[in-house]
């Protein structure tokens, strides 16, 4: 079929635990997410809710033990991830599916000047030589904005901001087809921010990657995605494109969520947050996570846990208020 | 007469390091009115926290004066200013690294309390601790927890309570919420709020996050590289926004929605350039898309370009 060929991810009911001594941690609950060429994802929660957990199990990133990872499927271009050996995951990594992680400060090596960091990866995954590696590598520092000249330069010597697009250089040196992007931003100033966000945007539409945009951030989501999951407590709760997480919301999490983000179109409107805490993931609810802080919460969402159901369109929702006839979410109303 | 509460004037602080002075702070002039909340945004390393802490005397000043209602507190005593700082409180940003971890709850919001000598009787100190707790939104059972126990929103929950323990007039919030999760902020915002309006506290409220200013603050100061560029009421600022950084970072700001007509985006070259020894330009002037020779020359002064609203640039009236 020529939609399986278009597929970069098929990943069917991810689970991971962690299993500790005195506890066991549930951090990834039956997740699945298929992706396509050039597509953006945004993978949105709080902290706890499992996305960067979710993105290291694509990579098979997960320490075992205490690790635990099961799946019933997962494939990145076709090929079964789940199956591979150690140095055949290796070669995906970084050529076929590379990261970003969050902090940049901590994720480069400070005894390798950048050059040489960005080469490393050319070296291995391309089978370039040490001088078309180098040659390389300045080109790469040039596409993200930063002189060639640099690359003879260690880390500590660059800003922020700067450290954050070589990391950039790094991952897509080998033009991956699967971008995978932890927090980019979230450690730089918002003028920054603006500026790599538009970086990324530039270099995905050129290369056509497929990108997974984990953020807390709605506001990067909407300027950035083309869809968007929410999770909460290792489960996605909500998907859709934009449109339909962002004007038709269904669950009354991602609600909640949207009531308690300060909006500079809003001004003045109080702000609702949700009340309680995120749930203790090595003690998990029997029925739905979120119950103990919706609002909407009856008997039933503390029996039973709620699966992802369609709601037209790519639009799906785990929530078991939908079970009654006519229920709905108001959510344009309250914000104006 | 407006009833100002706290007047900064040219306050410096510069620090000596190896590669020259680092102008934190340099000539920033303010007033805030009684029960009013100055925010003060800016990006990493702009002087807004430098700013909070030297108004304290947490880092001595290097130079310029502060008035707390009308006592000029760079002069005080030591001891004058300990006593001085039970109506002037601060908030740290960090909950996890504010709190001493071998302390319990109680403990640590009892300490300013016995410190101060204010309650003598252990009775009186223990009902006025959970009057505290009750206040902040703390349940009871968690009176003898230790911070790792909690979360960043209880921890940060602790951190107010100290602060009015001493039932301050004016506090220092310096990026209180940026630890925390949106629910958790929206949680810790709204609270300040309610703690403003029924104590009639004032509030220098430090973020780099505009959104969260915006929903708190009467009036905004933006600062850039150790200076004050900007300063107006809150949707005056919003609304009409004269300083190229200003403008720029009003449109950096991502905004949570979909379908809506975005304000076109202006993109900053470059990023903040160094504190050290800055020359005597215009500090913005290299990231400027419209710096022009003027602005090499020499560094602009802070003019009321209309009533209330400040700016600092030397074109500022082609922006208007």
């Amino acid at each position: 079929m020529a939609e399986q060929k278009d597929m970069v991810l098929e990943m069917e009911n991810l689970n991971v635990k962690f299993v500790l001594e005195e506890e066991t941690v549930e951090a990834v609950n039956g997740i699945s997410l298929h992706m396509r060429t050039g597509e953006t994802l945004g993978l949105v929660g709080e902290t706890g809710a499992g996305k960067t957990t979710t993105a290291l199990s694509i990579l098979k990133l997960i320490d075992s033990p205490p690790g635990v990872l099961e799946c019933d499927r997962m494939e990145v271009c076709g090929q079964d991830v789940l199956k591979m050996t150690t140095s055949e995951l290796e070669h995906i990594r970084g050529s076929l599916v590379s990261m970003i992680f969050q902090d940049p400060m901590t994720s480069l090596n400070p005894v390798f000047t950048v050059g040489q960091q960005i080469a490393e990866s050319l070296e291995r995954h391309e089978n370039l030589n040490k001088n078309d590696a180098w040659k390389k590598a300045e080109d790469m520092l040039e596409l993200v904005g930063i002189p060639r000249e640099r690359a003879i330069e260690y880390p500590h010597q660059f800003s922020g901001g700067m450290k954050q697009r070589v990391i950039i250089a790094i991952a897509l040196a080998c033009s991956p087809r699967l971008l995978i992007a932890d927090e980019p931003t979230t450690a730089l100033d918002v003028t920054i921010q603006a500026q790599i966000l538009h970086l990324m945007k530039e270099l995905k539409e050129k290369r056509n990657t497929s990108v997974i945009m984990i953020t807390h951030d709605l506001g990067i989501v909407a300027e950035t995605c083309d869809r968007v999951a929410v999770m909460y407590a290792g489960r996605i709760i909500e998907t859709g494109n934009l449109d339909e997480v962002f004007n038709h919301t269904k669950h009354p999490y991602t609600e909640g969520l949207f009531n308690s983000l300060p909006n500079i179109k809003k001004r003045k409107h109080k702000l609702q947050p949700i009340h309680g805490l995120m749930p203790d993931p090595t003690n998990l609810p029997k029925g739905c996570a979120f119950a103990p802080r919706c609002n909407y919460a009856t008997e039933a969402c503390k029996e039973r846990r709620p699966e992802l159901m369609g709601f037209g369109g790519t639009h799906q929702a785990a929530c078991l208020a939908y079970e009654q006839a006519g229920f709905h979410i108001e959510r344009g109303k309250t914000n104006g | 007469m407006a009833d100002t509460i706290l007047e900064v004037r040219n306050l410096k602080k510069y620090f000596k390091t190896a590669r020259g002075t680092l102008h934190a702070v340099d000539d920033v002039s303010f007033t805030i009115e009684r029960g009013k909340t100055l925010g003060i945004v800016g990006e990493s390393g702009c002087g807004k926290s430098t700013t909070g802490r030297a108004i304290l005397r947490l880092l001595e000043p290097t130079d310029g004066k502060v008035f707390f209602n009308g006592i000029d507190i760079t002069s005080l005593s030591n001891f004058k200013m300990r006593q001085m700082r039970r109506e002037m409180q601060i908030i740290f940003q960090d909950p996890f690294s504010s709190l001493d971890p071998r302390k319990t709850v109680s403990q640590t919001i009892a300490e300013p309390i016995i410190e101060n000598r204010l309650l003598k009787d252990k009775k009186a100190i223990e009902a006025r601790v959970h009057e505290l707790m009750d206040t902040v939104g703390l349940a009871q059972r968690l009176v003898n927890s230790y911070p790792h126990e909690l979360d960043g929103g209880r921890r940060q929950r602790i951190g107010i309570a100290r602060a009015l323990a001493m039932e301050p007039k004016f506090i220092v919030c310096d990026e209180p919420v940026s630890a925390l999760d949106v629910s958790i902020q929206a949680q810790i915002l709204n609270l300040l709020q309610e703690l403003k309006e029924k104590m009639g506290l004032t509030f220098i409220f430090i973020t780099h996050d505009l959104s969260v200013v915006n929903h708190f603050a009467d009036e905004i100061a933006v600062m850039y590289l150790g200076q004050l560029i900007e300063k107006a009421p809150t949707e005056e600022l919003f609304d009409h926004p004269v300083h190229p950084y200003t403008r720029a970072l009003l449109s950096a700001i991502p905004i949570p929605e979909v379908g809506i007509e975005r304000p076109e985006r202006i993109l900053l070259k470059g990023e903040i350039s160094s504190p050290i020894d800055p020359p005597e330009e215009c500090r913005f002037a290299k990231r400027c898309i419209y710096t022009c020779e003027t602005c090499r020359k020499s560094c602009p002064k802070l003019l009321e370009a209309s009533p209330g609203h400040f700016v600092s640039c030397h074109l500022w009236k082609d922006f208007m």
